[in-house]
């Protein structure tokens, strides 16, 4: 018979601390079963119930805070122990063998305990900022000398005559479908950033897409001006009624 | 190219990557150094140079999906951290866990990740994700309620040492089995 923590004497704030490092009822049920190597494969539902409502009901006395799933476990706990009495139902036709009702419960066991492995072994590979740093030598000497000239920036004229001009071009393709869902500037502004730091640059035309209809473009207009103004874009265009284009701003100087 | 041009050629790569304090693509590499005659073939002869300049070194030249970086090897952390201000964050298994099921099985919605960690989602662990940079709203699923979907980020990978995500191993292979207070 293996023995239990709850036969050793653990000194309360120990027994409080050991407790509390439990993430949930999975984990606690885990930690029954592995503890004691019963096989997860056949588990003794009526002992692992049992040991497991013993836990619960030292937490309540250290008056831990009793999440709802724990409770709900216990109840699932007690189903299946129920279930486990019945006799089994013959298999039927169709399956190899009648439905185990702990089958379930073990999938979730095993799936919980593979995301502990796959937790370890991201936190276990080389990380940057806690095992290695890049390199961060100063550049010396004045750039400005080589640096490309500015593009004029973009007046907020150019950039409406641009938008006109996608408008114009897009209501000469109908469209049928008409996206209805409500669309947001903010969300507009997240993806608009996050295509930009994967391109390195984007064409304003590319922003707009016909399906969403003209509420979309107004509101992909609105996106741009407003990480224009927070300065988290920068817009560039060659020459008059040229494409607009979007780049990331300079990251610091020198 | 010559093997004074290629030397030449890896002493300017090394100036950008030291210089750059964080990973760069292939293309701005190719962007910065064009000009000076480089072309993909080059640029990969002169990045096995670097890596062979740095065999023995406390520095090393590495690939993750943001691009190539040279930074410093795990063998110095050690002496590199006493001059960190501040210490690493050292994450709790709520958010490692959180973490490694939005890697695996992104997209995922809150719902998903509670069913999978048998616990509510703590708001505050998600909060720490995607403040860290490494978590990002990626969509939503189209059911009632239209939950966030989330997924990692391109500075996870960095930051993780990944050049994409088919990088990690499969979650299959994780038995996770030992002591289940791993903390």
């Amino acid at each position: 018979m293996t023995q239990l923590p709850l036969d050793l004497y653990i000194p309360p704030d120990a027994l409080s601390i050991f407790l509390e490092t439990f993430e949930g009822p999975l984990d606690l049920l885990l930690y029954l079963i592995r503890r004691q190597n019963l096989d997860i494969l056949d588990i003794p539902v009526a002992e692992v119930t049992r040991q497991y409502m013993e836990y619960l009901a030292l937490m309540r006395e250290m008056k831990l805070e009793l999440a709802a799933e724990y409770l709900l476990m216990a109840a699932w706990l007690a189903e299946i122990k129920s279930r486990m009495l019945l006799p089994r139902p013959p298999a039927s036709e169709e399956e190899d063998e009648a439905a185990d009702p702990r089958a379930e419960l073990v999938a979730r066991l095993l799936e919980y305990e593979r995301l502990g492995g796959a937790a370890r072994a991201l936190d276990e590979r080389p990380r940057q900022g806690r095992d290695h740093w890049p390199g961060r030598v100063a550049v010396s000497g004045d750039l400005s000398a080589w640096r490309q000239p500015d593009p004029p920036q973009v007046a907020l004229a150019d950039l409406v005559a641009a938008m006109q001009a996608v408008m114009r071009r897009h209501s000469l393709v109908a469209h049928h479908h008409v996206r209805r869902e409500p669309l947001s500037v903010r969300e507009r502004m997240s993806t608009i950033l996050r295509r930009l730091h994967s391109a390195g640059h984007l064409f304003l035309e590319t922003l707009f897409l016909p399906a969403e209809g003209r509420a979309g473009m107004v509101v992909t207009f609105l996106a741009i001006l407003e990480l224009g103004k927070e300065g988290a874009i920068r817009l560039a265009q060659d020459g008059p009624f040229a494409a607009i284009e979007l780049t990331a701003p300079e990251s610091g100087d020198g | 190219m010559g093997d004074p041009a290629l030397e030449r050629v890896a002493d300017l790569l090394e100036a950008v990557l030291v210089s750059a304090g964080g990973p760069v693509p292939e293309s701005r590499l190719l962007d910065a150094l064009g000009p000076e005659g480089v072309d993909a073939k080059v640029l990969q002869a002169a990045l096995d140079r670097l890596d062979a300049r740095y065999a023995d070194r406390m520095i090393e030249l590495a690939r993750t999906a943001g691009g190539w970086q040279v930074r410093t090897r795990p063998a110095a952390a050690a002496v590199l951290a006493r001059l960190e201000p501040t210490r690493p964050q050292k994450y709790s298994r709520a958010v490692l866990e959180t973490l490694a099921l939005i890697a695996w099985r992104q997209p995922v919605t809150r719902g998903d990740i509670e069913a999978v960690r048998g616990v509510s989602v703590n708001p505050a662990i998600v909060r720490t994700l995607v403040e860290r940079g490494w978590v990002e709203v990626v969509g939503r699923r189209e059911r009632p309620g239209r939950p966030e979907l989330l997924g990692t980020t391109r500075q996870f990978l960095d930051d993780f040492g990944l050049r994409s995500l088919s990088d990690l191993p499969d979650f299959e292979t994780f038995s996770g089995q030992g002591d289940a207070l791993d903390v």
